[in-house]
């Protein structure tokens, strides 16, 4: 953007490159750049510290490197977060195939019931995990419906729970990538040129809110796999936050290297999604005016 | 035998009517256009063909098959939007195919029909590209390519042209009706644009409060307005009282001065009376024997290019009539303040408060309002 355009900046990062972008050299304004400056370096100190003390007192283990040859070495690790990432992936589909139709429904047919539907998605926010772990086995461990004395019946338990946990995620991601695209209008064009409910859904709704589903899979992934309450009250030691914690009663130095790897994870995420996310944006926000 | 008819349309949200009593019949290959204010029940009837909307009561029929009841997936109804809807996932190609792999129509007939429709809208070559690489104008030659894909029995357009600039919109509507024209299809076209309705349409449906105020040819609408509402809609029009003197000789006075209607007033001697005037129906001068004269003073004089447009306000502060003239460079305006005549044949002359029978040139008389 070239200096001294009209264009707002857009959020906490546009307002910080608004602040720090150099202009006339008014007293003022200087000032102004040089407190930009230092509430940024306060941030990036804040974020980066924990994070170079964290990598220091994992690098303590001798030789060097040795809690990071622990965790790769440990099977237990590996295998923890396959059955992590294996169980996020399930949540991640049937939250997208519950959420998706709801959604899509709610802000074509019924938007009025918008409030409410958001509202039902929060539940998670204001039930605590361990409540509604304790209602899942209560119910789920009598008859007529015993889930709990089988593994599959377990983890389809926990499943159902992480699903629950990633509503107000997957919701609102979803929600925010139907609000960019003129879901009405797109529908409509499809139905007049012959399509089912199925084939607009799967042709013309998922593949615009490929971003928002991004988000929302990476968002619910996140949880999932650092999920630690319903995993224990379910005897899911396999879980990767369980494996965390009992790691952590154990060892010194190996919790920081698997914390420093899982931040890894992350951002190799994050970048994924920005990288996929770039072209779609791009097309949903330059097409269908209205 | 009509190809598109609605009978007895109406359609209610909650208690508000937004279509009332619209009934309507479309010989195929028509151009019909709904033009109207917002508002007035045009896109609600569109919607209703197209099934996106159910109508409260009525019929809707193609073909003399009733479609009143199904989807709008089932209907064979192509529709054009206003924002264009092309769906920003696919390319050119396609979103013009999109409805014939519906149809499980094989790859190379879709490929070939693709090709064939990129031809008549003159994309050949940018089957590739997405929808946000191409124009406005583009973007919506490429929509009227996929809804006319499916090889639809009705052709609905909603406002195609608004979001487009002046230039683009008088090139690409020439654009549709010569595609409309070449393929045969009957066609609905709603807009508020009274010059689009006219310059594309066969017969224009003039709608204002939910319900149809006239049907007729561009001309008719535009020469025989049928109500007040169609008459300052549908062009721009000198609207003034005027009272009878003898309504069996279609007598009437303006400001006092009197002039003569095409044919008889129904309205009784000595009632008030609206008088419709086009701006291009009048001149300055005292005009040949027989016309009507008014006699008045230049109230102002405006420059609109190829017509000046000057006022005149009829005797001592009377109404004022808008006169148009065409600009012809080499003579000088009238002043502000000067004394002038302004003339009109009789047929000039609508009476939109009483019916005037006779009349030459209509089809049918303009009804009282």
């Amino acid at each position: 953007m070239s200096r001294g355009s009209a264009s707002p900046p857009f959020g906490p990062l546009g307002v910080m490159r608004s602040w720090l972008r150099l202009g006339p050299p008014s007293p003022g304004r200087h000032r102004g750049s040089l407190i930009a400056w230092l509430i940024l370096a306060i941030g990036v100190l804040y974020f980066v510290f924990p994070l170079i003390a964290t990598l220091e007192f994992s690098l303590r283990a001798k030789p060097f490197g040795l809690a990071y040859q622990n965790v790769l070495d440990d099977p237990k690790f590996g295998s923890s977060l396959l059955y992590s990432f294996t169980i996020g992936l399930i949540t991640i589909a049937i939250s997208i195939a519950i959420i998706v139709p709801t959604a899509f429904w709610v802000r074509l047919k019924v938007p009025h019931l918008r409030t409410a539907v958001e509202f039902v998605t929060l539940m998670p926010f204001i039930i605590p995990a361990v409540i509604l772990v304790f209602g899942i086995i209560r119910i789920y461990s009598a008859k007529p419906f015993v889930f709990t004395r089988t593994e599959l019946g377990s983890d389809a338990l926990l499943v159902a729970a992480y699903v629950v946990l990633s509503f107000p995620y997957m919701y609102r991601a979803v929600d925010t990538g139907l609000a960019a695209i003129d879901v009405r209008t797109l529908t409509e064009a499809a139905q007049s040129l012959g399509a089912g409910w199925g084939r607009i859904l799967l042709r013309v709704i998922l593949p615009n809110l490929r971003t928002a589903l991004l988000s929302g899979a990476f968002l619910t992934l996140a949880i999932v796999i650092g999920e630690y309450t319903i995993a224990v009250f379910l005897a899911r030691n396999n879980q990767f936050g369980v494996y965390l914690s009992l790691l952590g009663q154990n060892k010194a130095f190996e919790p920081a290297a698997v914390s420093l790897i899982s931040f890894g994870l992350t951002w190799v995420a994050m970048i994924f999604i920005a990288l996929i996310g770039r072209g779609a944006r791009e097309r949903v926000q330059i097409t269908g005016a209205r | 035998m009509s190809f598109l008819t609605l009978t007895g349309i109406q359609k209610y949200f909650g208690t508000t009517a937004a279509v009332l009593d619209f009934d309507l019949a479309m010989e195929r290959g028509e151009f019909v256009s709904f033009l109207g204010p917002s508002g007035c029940g045009k896109t609600t009837t569109l919607r209703m063909i197209a099934g996106f909307e159910q109508p409260t009561a009525g019929r809707i029929e193609i073909a003399s098959i009733d479609i009143t009841d199904l989807p709008p997936n089932r209907r064979n109804v192509g529709m054009v939007f206003q924002s264009y809807a092309l769906f920003p996932n696919m390319t050119v190609a396609q979103n013009i195919g999109f409805g014939l792999r519906v149809r499980g129509r094989p790859k190379a007939k879709i490929d070939a029909r693709v090709d064939e429709l990129l031809g008549l809208i003159h994309l050949e070559g940018r089957g590739g590209r997405y929808p946000y690489q191409l124009s406005g104008g583009q973007q919506q030659r490429v929509a009227l390519a996929r809804a006319l894909a499916i090889e639809p029995q009705v052709l609905l357009l909603d406002e195609p042209l608004s979001a487009l600039d002046a230039k683009i919109r008088v090139a690409l509507r020439a654009e549709i009706r010569a595609i409309q024209r070449q393929l045969g299809i009957t066609t609905v076209y709603v807009t508020h644009d009274q010059e689009e309705a006219l310059s594309l349409s066969d017969r224009v449906v003039v709608m204002s409060d939910g319900r149809m105020e006239q049907v007729g040819s561009p001309f008719e609408i535009y020469n025989f307005p049928a109500t007040p509402f169609v008459a300052s809609f549908v062009g721009t029009l000198n609207l003034v009282e005027a009272r009878v003197v003898e309504a069996a000789a279609g007598r009437i006075a303006i400001a006092g001065q009197e002039v003569h209607a095409a044919g008889s007033v129904s309205a009784g001697s000595g009632g008030a009376v609206t008088v419709a005037l086009r701006p291009e129906g009048l001149s300055l001068g005292d005009g040949p024997d027989g016309s009507n004269r008014l006699r008045g003073a230049i109230s102002d004089v405006s420059f609109l290019g190829s017509v000046v447009r000057i006022r005149v306000r009829l005797g001592d502060g009377g109404p004022v009539l808008s006169v148009d003239t065409f600009n012809e460079p080499h003579s000088r305006p009238p002043a502000v303040a000067d004394a002038v005549g302004v003339w009109f044949p009789r047929e000039a002359c609508l009476i939109l408060g009483g019916a005037v029978t006779a009349r030459p040139g209509a089809s049918d008389p303009v009804e009282g309002a």
